[in-house]
C-alpha cells in the first residue's frame, strides 16, 4: 500500500518559484489501478518520481508498505526502487546492445539474485514475448519494447508498477494493447499507477487522481473520463436502486 | 551485481567502440611495452658486463704500477713491478692462492706465409685459471717451461685460425718477432668482448717475453688470486705494505702501485647500471602515465555519452557503488587489456633487440609484474574520477538526458 501525505516540491527556475507539488496527498491501495492525470506541467512526473523513490519531497511523508521512505538514504532508496518499484517509461528506456532477456534480468542482478535468467524468462512469458528474448531493443517494435520494459518492471515482483505516459510513444492500437496488458496484470494482483495526460488512457483505470498546478483538483466538467464515469454511475444506479 | 556480469558489460561496451577503445589503450600499450623492453635491454646489458667481470672470479686483485707524473699530469706508468715482487707476494702474503705476472706487447706472428699482428702475452699457467681460460686442444705450457725460458706458445682460437686455417697448429712452429716458438696448445673461444677480443692473442712464458722478446725487467701487472672467502682488503693492505718496503718508499710518499679488485668493479658498475635502468624505467613510466590520461579522457566521454543508461540503471535499483564499479572495471579492463598487449609487444621488442644487437636482453618477471600492476593501477587511478562522476549523477536528470 502507498500513502503519501502533504508532499511539497518546489523548483526555482530563472528566479521564479514553481510549485511542482503543493501539498499533495495520495493513497493507493493494494491491487488498485489508478491514473494520475493532468495537463502538461501539472506535476505528474514530479509526483511519480517521488512515489518511485527517484526523488525526495521537500516536506511531507511517504509510506511505502508501511515504511516511511521519505528520509531514506540514497543507497536505501536504490534498494527500494530495486525491490518495491517497477518503472515503465514513455520512451521504454531499455539498454541498447543487451538482449530483451538481459534487460529483464538486470534488476535481479542488482538484487543479487542467482535465479535471474529463470525469473526473467517467466516475466517475458507474462508479457507474451518469450519468442523475442534474444532480440536487442533495436530489433523490436515499439509495442514489443514496451512489453520488455513492463517485464523488467515486474520481474522483481514490486509493490507497485509506475508507468509514466506508457502509451505516449505508441500508436493508438498498440497503446490499447499495452493498456490491456496492464489490466491483465492488475487483474492478477499487481498494483499499477499510470501517469497520463490522456483521458482515454485514464478511462482504463479504476479511478484517477487529477492534478492541476501541483494540486489535486476536480477534473474539468467536459472531461471524457468524468463523463464516462457519470455515465457508468447512471448505469449502475438502477441496479443499486 | 555479479562480478562477471560487470566485466561482460564492460567488455561489450569496449567492443561497441573498438577503434576508440584501441586508441585510448594505445598509450598504455606503448607505455607497458616501453617499460618492459627498456628494462630488458638495461638488465641484459648490465648482466652481460657483470657476468664477464665475475667470470674472472671475485677473489682477484690486480696490481699495476701507479701512473707516473706530478700534480695529476700522467706521463706513462712507472716501470717498477718486477717478477721478484711477484715471488715475494706469493711467499709473504697470507691467503694468496696463486698469482700470474703479466707482460704484453703486440708482435708480428708468422706461420709460413701467414702473418698477423696480435697481442703476445707473457705469463704463467696460473693465468688461465685466474682469467677463466680453458685449453681447447693440446696443453698449456708448464711452470717448468716458464722457468727454463722455453719458447712455447698457446694460441687464441682466432689467431690459430688466422694463421693455420683449419689445420691443427699444435706441434707446429710459429715465428714471433722473428723468433721460433713451438705451439703447444689452442685456447677455447670466449667470444668477442667488445673492448678486446680474448680469442685473438698468443700466450707465452713471461720469462721469454720479458727477456727474449722485449728485453725488459718490469711487468705490466700482477694478477693475484686469493683464497675463496678470504679478506681481500687485508690482503690488499698487506701487498701495499710489502711493495712500499720492497720499493723503499719513504713514509709520507704515495704508493707506487695501484691495486684493484673485482668487487670494486662490480659495485661501481652495478650502481651505474642501476641508475641507467631506473632512468629507462622512468621514461616508460611517464608514457604509462600519459596513457592513463588518455583512458581518463575516453572514460569521461563514455560517462557523458551513457548518462541516460546510468539513469536507467539507477531507476531499476543500481546503487552508487554498482555504477562506480561498472565504470571503474571498464577503465581497468581497458588498461588491463592494454597492459597485456603492451606486455606482448614489450617482450617481442626485447626479443627482437636481443636478436639484432650484440647485447642480450633479459625480461625479468619483476618488470612484467611491475608494468601490469602499474597499468592496472593507472586504470584504477584515472578511471576513478570518471566513475565517481557517473555514480554521483542524479537519476532524474540522467533519465532526462538526451
Ligand atoms: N528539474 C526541474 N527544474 C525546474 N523546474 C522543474 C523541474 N522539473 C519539473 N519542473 C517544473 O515543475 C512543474 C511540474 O513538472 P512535471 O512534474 O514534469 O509536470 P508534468 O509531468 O505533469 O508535465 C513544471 O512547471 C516544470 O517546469
Ligand atoms: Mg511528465
Amino acid at each position: 500500500m502507498i500513502r503519501a501525505e502533504n508532499l511539497v516540491k518546489t523548483y526555482v527556475l530563472g528566479g521564479q518559484v514553481v510549485h511542482a507539488l503543493d501539498d499533495v496527498s495520495v493513497t493507493i491501495r493494494e491491487g488498485e489501478m489508478v491514473a494520475i492525470r493532468g495537463p502538461s506541467g501539472s506535476g505528474k512526473s514530479t509526483l511519480m518520481n517521488i512515489l518511485g523513490c527517484l526523488d525526495r519531497p521537500e516536506t511531507g511523508q511517504y509510506f511505502l508498505a508501511g515504511e516511511d521512505v521519505s528520509k531514506f538514504s540514497k543507497n536505501a532508496l536504490a534498494e527500494v526502487r530495486n525491490r518495491r518499484i517497477g518503472f515503465v517509461f514513455q520512451n521504454f528506456n531499455l539498454l541498447p546492445r543487451m538482449s530483451a532477456l538481459e534487460n529483464v534480468e538486470l534488476p535481479l542482478h542488482y538484487a543479487g539474485r542467482h535465479d535471474a535468467v529463470k525469473a526473467a524468462r517467466v516475466a517475458l512469458e507474462t508479457v507474451g514475448l518469450s519468442d523475442r528474448s534474444h532480440h536487442e531493443p533495436a530489433q523490436l517494435s515499439g509495442g514489443q519494447r514496451q512489453r520488455v520494459a513492463i517485464a523488467r518492471a515486474l520481474v522483481t515482483n514490486p509493490a507497485i508498477l509506475l508507468a509514466d505516459e506508457p502509451t505516449g510513444a505508441l500508436d493508438s492500437k498498440t497503446g490499447e494493447e499495452i493498456l490491456a496488458l496492464f489490466k491483465t496484470l492488475n487483474a492478477n494482483g499487481h498494483t499499477i499507477l499510470v501517469v497520463t495526460h490522456d483521458a482515454h488512457v485514464a478511462a482504463h483505470c479504476q479511478r484517477e487522481i487529477y492534478l492541476h498546478d501541483g494540486k489535486i483538483a476536480a477534473p474539468p466538467n467536459d472531461d471524457p473520463v468524468a463523463m464516462s464515469q457519470i455515465a457508468a454511475d447512471k448505469e449502475l444506479l438502477p441496479e443499486a436502486v | 551485481m555479479l562480478f562477471w556480469m560487470i566485466v561482460k558489460v564492460a567488455f561489450k561496451s569496449l567492443m561497441a567502440n573498438k577503434l576508440r577503445s584501441i586508441l585510448a589503450m594505445l598509450g598504455i600499450i606503448i607505455g607497458v611495452a616501453a617499460v618492459i623492453a627498456m628494462l630488458a635491454i638495461g638488465t641484459g646489458a648490465k648482466q652481460q658486463v657483470l657476468d664477464r667481470i665475475s667470470a674472472m672470479g671475485t677473489n682477484l686483485l690486480y696490481i699495476h704500477p701507479s701512473p707516473r707524473g706530478t700534480a695529476g699530469v700522467i706521463s706513462g706508468t712507472q716501470l717498477n713491478l718486477s717478477d721478484d715482487d711477484a715471488r715475494a707476494i706469493l711467499q709473504k702474503i697470507d691467503h694468496v692462492k696463486g698469482l700470474a705476472p703479466v707482460v704484453s706487447r703486440s708482435f708480428q706472428v708468422k706461420y709460413l706465409n701467414q702473418n698477423t699482428l696480435t697481442q703476445v702475452l707473457g705469463t704463467t699457467p696460473t693465468y688461465l685459471s685466474i682469467r677463466d681460460f680453458e685449453v681447447e686442444s693440446g696443453r698449456m705450457f708448464s711452470d717448468f717451461e716458464v722457468e727454463h725460458w722455453d719458447r712455447v706458445a698457446v694460441l687464441g682460437p682466432l689467431t690459430a685460425s688466422n694463421l693455420f686455417g683449419f689445420s691443427d697448429p699444435v706441434g707446429q712452429v710459429v715465428k714471433i718477432n722473428g723468433i721460433n716458438f713451438r705451439v703447444v696448445g689452442v685456447l677455447k673461444s670466449k667470444g668477442d668482448q667488445g673492448w678486446f677480443n680474448p680469442d685473438d692473442q698468443v700466450i707465452v712464458p713471461y720469462t721469454v717475453e720479458m727477456h727474449v722478446l722485449m728485453g725488459v725487467t718490469y711487468l705490466r701487472e700482477i694478477d693475484v688470486q686469493c683464497e675463496e672467502g678470504s679478506d681481500l682488503d687485508a690482503a690488499q693492505n698487506d701487498i701495499f705494505a710489502l711493495m712500499r718496503q720492497r720499493h723503499k718508499i719513504p713514509a709520507g710518499m704515495p704508493d707506487d702501485v695501484v691495486i684493484q679488485n673485482q668487487s670494486q668493479f662490480i659495485e661501481a658498475f652495478s650502481a651505474t647500471a642501476t641508475t641507467f635502468t631506473i632512468l629507462l624505467g622512468t621514461v616508460g613510466g611517464i608514457s604509462l602515465l600519459v596513457g592513463g590520461i588518455g583512458i581518463m579522457n575516453i572514460m569521461l566521454v563514455t560517462v557523458t555519452e551513457r548518462t541516460r543508461e546510468i539513469g536507467i540503471r539507477k531507476a531499476i535499483g543500481a546503487r552508487e557503488f554498482d555504477i562506480l564499479s561498472q565504470f571503474l572495471i571498464e577503465a581497468m579492463l581497458m588498461s588491463g587489456v592494454g597492459g597485456l598487449t603492451g606486455m606482448g609487444l614489450g617482450i617481442g621488442t626485447a626479443w627482437l633487440v636481443g636478436q639484432v644487437s650484440p647485447f642480450p636482453t633479459i625480461v625479468r618477471v619483476y618488470s612484467i609484474v611491475l608494468a601490469l600492476v602499474f597499468s592496472a593501477g593507472v586504470g584504477v587511478f584515472f578511471g576513478f574520477y570518471p566513475a565517481t562522476r557517473a555514480a554521483k549523477l542524479d537519476p532524474i536528470e540522467a533519465l532526462r538526458y538526451e
